[in-house]
């Protein structure tokens, strides 16, 4: 057992798709809201082998996609401070603001490293005590933890120069917009690893309230088509609940390990969501008794009004209403090389996915 | 961003461990987990492990997948 290979075996893989195709009749739309599901649906060209009558949407499981832009141009005007050093995960450095990036911030020689993991921008703050080292915390349950802890240890072993700037967001909230929104949610394929922190009853409320299937999925391909047929099978019956997919990785309670670090430092807020505004008690700032590490608390700074794209259609496709083949920036003036949104930025975006995998001709 | 990939622990040091992703060593902190062991596959996310994989519900899902199969194919035939 690898936990890999296993799941992506080509016999089973036909099977499973028909077995799909035999048990499927309703014209259906299923979300997933996970980017690294997003990237292996179109890997493995699943979204081509699924009946018609099964429509596959993009959902806001891509943490840097769903950054909004005056994060970005924050980020940018704490990199532009005498003595600061930004550290960041690599995906981030890309994203354009609303005049630059952090790209063309470093470019221009502003401090700005790119980290693995949150314990190495702690260990900069560390080894260059004459910087204040910021970290720019973006990610949902999966990655929160992390920044959790280091704001902990920096509170623990009292570094003073090291500060936060979270982005940090839950799910729920956006779940539940997403479940009374304008497109029809028969089932959703639900994140993996955030349900591996969280647990499986945070959607409960989408079976209770919104009748949605509920399938908890991990991320090989065989993964996805037996979740996708657990949630046809669901569907065809008119039933509605939670099921995990994922056993081997997700149970129903989640890490309480994680949770209980997560509520130490964190508080929810209302939060910033690119495309659909402010979403109530969605994001996660830094409770007061850590306040000390908190960089929106310690920093003043001055940022530039945020500048609309026009033409750039990633709010709505974050919102599962359109498809970037839709968008006329899309493969002309935007692509990996030149982004203009996040979507296409991330690896894990739906634009960037479109474009690495789609069909030139879709 | 979520990306988490198997990773089995092959040294513990503290709250640390040395893991092998199919080969390649790397550190995984270990402060977010009960009582891992070595020999345990985790999910290692940006240099932390979020969970211990369980191999008997990993192959009680192959075993799942290859029983629909199997009874597809009898379908078929």
């Amino acid at each position: 057992m690898r936990f890999i290979d296993e799941y992506r075996d080509p016999e089973l893989t036909a099977q499973m798709i028909n077995l799909i195709k035999q048990s499927s009749v309703k014209s259906i739309n299923l979300m997933e809201v996970c980017g690294g599901h997003t990237m292996v649906i179109h890997k493995f060209g699943i979204i081509d082998l699924l009946p018609k009558n099964i429509r596959l949407v993009s959902g806001p499981g891509c943490p840097v996609c769903v950054t909004d832009k005056r994060y970005i141009d924050q980020s940018i005007a704490y990199s532009r401070l005498p003595n600061v050093m930004i550290t960041t995960y690599g995906d981030l450095i890309r994203v354009p603001g609303s005049t630059s990036s952090l790209e063309k911030e470093k470019a221009k020689g502003a401090d700005i490293r790119i980290v693995y993991s949150s314990t190495d921008a702690l260990d900069l703050a560390k080894t260059n005590p004459q910087k204040n080292v910021i970290f720019l915390g973006i990610g949902f349950e999966t990655t929160s933890p992390s920044s959790a802890y280091i704001v902990r240890q920096a509170y623990q072993n009292k570094i003073q120069n090291f500060f936060l700037y979270s982005a940090h967001k839950v799910m729920p909230p956006a779940l539940k917009l997403l479940a009374e929104g304008e497109v029809k949610i028969n089932g959703l394929i639900c994140p993996g690893h955030v349900s591996t922190i969280t647990g499986s009853e945070i959607y409960e409320p989408l079976v209770a309230d919104n009748a949605i299937a509920c399938v908890v999925c991990g991320f090989e391909p065989l993964d996805i088509l037996q979740s996708i047929f657990m949630l046809v099978r669901q569907i065809e019956k008119d039933e509605a609940k939670v099921e995990i997919q994922y056993t081997r990785a997700v149970k129903p309670e989640g890490n309480a390990i994680a949770q209980n670090l997560l509520h130490e430092v964190f508080e929810e807020r209302d939060d910033w969501w690119r495309g659909f505004g402010v979403i109530p008690r969605s994001g996660q700032k830094i409770r007061q008794k850590y306040g000390r590490f908190d960089a929106e608390e310690y920093f003043d700074v001055e940022v530039e009004e945020t500048k609309i794209d026009y033409g750039c259609i990633c709010g709505e496709i974050l919102k599962g209403l359109k498809i970037p083949n839709e968008c006329s920036l899309f493969r002309k003036n935007c692509h990996p090389a030149n982004p203009i949104g996040a979507c296409m930025v991330s690896s894990e975006g739906a634009c960037h996915a479109f474009y690495k995998y789609g069909k030139l001709n879709q | 961003m979520c990306l988490s990939i198997p990773a089995k622990i092959i040294i513990i040091n503290e709250n640390e461990a040395q893991v092998s992703v199919g080969g390649a060593m790397r550190k995984a902190n270990l402060q977010l987990l009960e009582n891992p062991k070595i020999g345990d596959y985790v999910l290692l996310h940006a240099g932390f492990a979020i969970q211990i994989l369980t191999t008997d519900e990993a192959n009680e899902t192959l075993e799942i997948l290859t029983e629909i199969a199997r009874l597809n194919r009898e379908d078929i035939d």
